[in-house]
């Protein structure tokens, strides 16, 4: 079983974001690493192929040449990786990505396409569902269980208020949700191996693209850093009294009761 | 010169960090409070790979450098040096020598479960009167057909009980000091070899130590570690890694102190302002964050040089004065910058300045560490 899986890399949560100017983020020394919700789907892949054999291979796209998420990835198992790098992707949309990683994908042999439901950066969530519809193959996400049975899964999506299970003819394109399962740690030997893994850093023109194909549908107006978070009040005194003026406050004035 | 961490040294280091805040962590106040060593964490330090870093593929490790076992120890003691210690005495002193002076066989039969980390290994070198002094060692051997049979016992053995595997010393002859001492393996197990009570200690309470007792107990010939008279060196030769280990241990304790001191000095309102605001505050921040640095510098460079093949004896007495005096300082700050919340358990300041404690003490003395120094320096002076 060849699973493809689409690996993202975003800034660190806990990165601090800084606006260059009102059109671009300021990325420098800023720590990045692998969209969290991708290693859920890299530890299904490596699941998978434990259970079926194959392999695990990446598909990333960056502007910027940069291997750090996808050698994070190598660590935790997967075999190689496909980057696909060029600087007329700075202003890459879900299109672009779409049409680029599909491109990319479309020279695979491949039985599934697994990726994080959404990128901690934009959260779009677009890029899977534009690529299952490029492909032509089944598109499922928020996924929360996956289970391959020969030439079809059967999947159990995440729905309000409960869950709702999906089968799907392969391939498919499945999208992770955290709860899928547990990513595992990169061990010492497997950190030893990624870095001798093959990394194929791949431009447009390779793929047979050009700039004009996957030019931008969207162009970025303005960003803007969400407010400050005003500081709590503390309501001090009586603890009968306070309550009372606590309760009159989320009432009148927070709007809350 | 190159100070910038390999990918791997970084990768190696995020790795530690997420598996000692996501599952050293939870279980740390309870394995503190029942004094409780965990088998379970050391498994799992197997199965990530941390217990072989530093030995060659053959014998079931990864053929990594000093510098990545350093970070290990170092991340993890930042979040609990009792893990630390288990993984520094287990790898630079429990495993170390069977491959530094074991014979293939030997290597195979017990270094490779214990790089594997399917085995947890042990030293037994200080005894009541040989601390310091090993040439004081009473533990007597003596040779009886196919057999070496040890009689004596050892004292403040790191992670002993729960190990598998432990290297010994014992003497021949008295009268011969320390030209007649030579190192044996033997395996838990072994009749004539038991275990006196847990020791109670002021710090590191989750790593387990007990004294070893051998009492008429026979081991085969072939578990003799180098050549017979050869222990001396053994030992000598193993502190002179394992300061690496406690100095990285030492470090990682300075580090989690001045982290939770500068996190806390930002957060505490005295007179109306965070106590970070103060100069005095900032002072002590910037002493800590110095100290630090440079105990840091110190055993990456005793780590590089290990790696490298070069003498490393100065280098890791050097660092280990160093971080351990250093991790004292810093975590007796610490305490103080929290004030009287600091003196209680609900933080984990007082914590680590029990633990920094023994870093000035055990695998050699700051004493010891400046004696090994000076004979260094007068070495290249004379």
């Amino acid at each position: 079983m060849n699973i493809v899986v689409l690996v993202k890399q975003v800034f660190d949560s806990e990165a601090k974001i800084i606006l260059k100017n009102t059109t671009q983020i300021d990325d420098t020394g800023v720590t990045q690493g692998m969209n969290l919700l991708d290693e859920n789907a890299v530890e299904e892949a490596l699941t998978l192929k434990q259970k079926f054999g194959g392999e695990v291979i990446l598909v990333s796209m960056n502007p910027v040449k940069t291997e750090k998420a996808l050698r994070d990835a190598l660590a935790m198992g997967a075999d190689r990786a496909i980057l696909i790098t060029d600087p007329v992707l700075q202003n890459a949309d879900e299109f672009t990505a779409a049409q680029v990683l599909a491109k990319a994908i479309s020279t695979l042999n491949y039985d599934v396409i697994l990726s994080g439901k959404a990128s901690s950066d934009y959260q779009a969530s677009q890029v899977p569902a534009r690529i299952a519809e490029i492909l032509g193959i089944p598109h499922v996400n928020v996924v929360v269980n996956i289970d391959i049975q020969g030439d079809k899964a059967v999947v159990t999506r995440e729905v309000d208020g409960g869950s709702e299970i999906i089968e799907v003819p392969l391939p498919s394109i499945i999208t992770a949700q955290q709860s899928l399962n547990t990513p595992r740690y990169p061990t010492v030997p497997n950190i030893m191996k990624a870095k001798k893994k093959e990394l194929k850093v791949l431009s447009l023109a390779d793929l047979g693209l050009t700039a004009d194909e996957v030019a931008a549908k969207m162009s970025i107006l303005e960003y803007s850093l969400p407010p400050v978070r005003k500081a709590g009040r503390i309501i001090s005194g009586d603890p009968a009294q306070a309550s009372a003026e606590l309760a009159s406050l989320l009432q009148s004035e927070a709007k809350v009761i | 010169m190159n100070f910038e961490l390999t990918e791997e040294q970084s990768m190696m280091r995020a790795m530690v960090r997420k598996f000692a805040e996501e599952d050293v962590l939870p279980g740390l106040e309870e394995r503190e409070e029942k004094e409780e060593f965990s088998r379970e964490l050391f498994d799992r330090m197997g199965e990530l790979g941390l217990t072989g870093i530093v030995f060659p593929e053959a014998y079931g490790g990864v053929d990594g450098d000093y510098i990545s076992y350093a970070i290990a120890v170092e991340e993890l003691s930042r979040v609990d040096a009792s893990v630390g210690v288990t993984l520094s005495a287990h790898v630079s002193l429990g495993s170390y020598p069977i491959y530094k002076f074991g014979t293939h066989e030997q290597k195979l039969k017990y270094l490779k479960p214990l790089a594997e980390g399917t085995a947890l290994g042990a030293f037994g070198l200080t005894e009541p009167d040989a601390g310091s002094d090993a040439s004081g060692t009473k533990t007597m051997y003596t040779a009886d057909g196919d057999s070496w049979v040890l009689n004596g016992s050892k004292i403040f053995i790191t992670n002993a009980y729960y190990a598998d595997t432990y290297v010994v010393f014992a003497q021949s002859d008295r009268s011969k000091g320390h030209r007649g001492i030579s190192a044996f393996i033997v395996e838990k197990g072994t009749p004539g070899f038991t275990f006196g009570p847990k020791l109670k200690k002021l710090g590191i309470r989750s790593s387990a130590t007990y004294e070893l007792i051998f009492q008429d107990c026979r081991i085969p010939k072939e578990n003799l570690l180098g050549e017979e008279g050869q222990g001396f060196k053994v030992a000598m030769m193993t502190l002179d890694g394992g300061r690496i280990g406690i100095a990285a241990q030492a470090l990682g304790i300075a580090q989690g102190a001045y982290e939770a001191a500068a996190k806390y000095a930002t957060e505490r309102v005295q007179f109306g302002k965070p106590i970070a605001t103060l100069q005095n505050t900032q002072f002590t921040l910037a002493d800590m964050a110095t100290q630090i640095e440079a105990s840091r510098l110190l055993i990456y460079q005793a780590g590089y040089l290990d790696t490298a093949g070069k003498p490393f004896g100065k280098h890791s007495a050097m660092a280990k004065l160093l971080a351990s005096e250093t991790a004292m300082w810093v975590t007796t700050k610490a305490v103080q910058m929290f004030g009287g919340y600091g003196y209680t358990r609900e933080y984990p300041v007082e914590r680590m300045m029990r633990d920094a404690k023994i870093t000035e003490i055990y695998e050699g003395t700051s004493e010891i560490q400046r004696v090994v120094i000076g004979a260094a320096i007068l070495k290249e002076f004379s």
